[in-house]
């Protein structure tokens, strides 16, 4: 059977067919997934794609997280259901209260596009477990509010529990505590990252194909269960 | 019609840049002697009906889940006297 990977379309999502089309060549089938419908379509994981969901009104990710979709991804979740956030799915997850912590405007206030080398700190993960800990990719990254922040006492418990996936390496491009470019629930099946791996999984496109191991990650985390 | 305010700000240990790059502009437009800005957001809240307890905590709710996000900001809630 081949397995199923979810993503899910907000009005203002942007980056829904390049998550797709990164599910598809991983290996899976793609299933798109509409925020009006609760009905999460027996897919086996769920991406949430970047864009600017309810143009970024209110916050980022606030209007889209009470979504009717939502309501059943958060349930599938907190069932030990793979799910990604990239970038404003990211922004999703932290507003669902799945992640912890906030992203924020950026410190420089500028919208930032470019390659970034990234560090995978997790490699254990439903969506990292294709890379191997301390591996450094370059993928795109694209955002105005991508400043990752949190307390004190939340940032101590992500290192301490491993819950920091990747961190950003050589520059830090939005100011995010501690460099995090992306984190893990304590379970390590919902995963939010700002950069765009699905945007890095062909050479045509891509500045490396890097990012293709977030997607076949998922496929042999399911495959394997 | 009763109108209920809801201030959302940035907690105090949360970079605000946008409050910055406005304190940064305001000495070169000759606004001099402001230390500090910080940006929010205000919600103005139409009621139907009257603002009584129960329409209080509903909105502290809307505003709790909804309006801000606790995680990063504070607001507060008050009602606006008739006739301003």
């Amino acid at each position: 059977m081949t397995t199923r990977v979810g993503v899910v379309t907000f009005p203002g999502s942007l980056d829904d067919r390049d998550a797709q089309r990164a599910v598809r060549l991983a290996g899976a089938e793609p299933v798109a997934l509409w925020h009006r419908d609760k009905d999460l379509h027996q897919v086996d994981a769920v991406v949430l794609p970047g864009g600017f969901s309810y143009g970024d009104y209110l916050r980022c990710g606030a209007i889209s997280r009470f979504s009717p979709v939502m309501d059943t991804v958060i349930e599938q979740a907190k069932l030990g259901m793979p799910v990604l956030g990239i970038c404003n799915g990211f922004q999703v997850l932290c507003e669902s209260h799945l992640l912890p912590g906030a992203l924020t405007r950026n410190d420089s206030l500028h919208f930032i596009c470019r390659d970034q080398k990234l560090r995978i700190e997790n490699a254990g993960t439903a969506w990292t477990r294709d890379y191997s800990a301390g591996q450094e990719i370059v993928v795109p990254l694209k955002n105005g509010e991508g400043r990752f922040v949190a307390d004190e006492r939340v940032l101590d418990e992500l290192e301490a529990e491993g819950r920091v996936v990747a961190r950003y390496l050589d520059v830090n491009p939005n100011g995010s505590y501690r460099d995090i470019a992306g984190i893990t629930n304590a379970a390590g099946n919902v995963v939010g990252l700002m950069p765009h791996p699905e945007h890095a999984v062909e050479p045509l496109t891509g500045p490396t194909t890097e990012g293709l191991g977030f997607f076949t990650s998922v496929l042999k985390q399911l495959v394997n269960a | 019609m009763a109108r209920v305010v809801v201030d959302v700000m940035l907690k105090p240990e949360i970079l605000d840049p946008q409050g910055q790059a406005v304190q940064r502009a305001l000495p070169r437009l000759g606004f001099a002697g402001i230390a500090d800005v910080r940006q929010g957001k205000r919600f103005e809240l139409e009621l139907e009906g009257p603002v009584d307890d129960a329409a209080l905590a509903r909105i502290r709710e809307a505003a709790e889940t909804f309006l801000a996000n606790t995680v990063i900001e504070d607001f507060t809630v008050r009602v606006e006297e008739e006739g301003k």
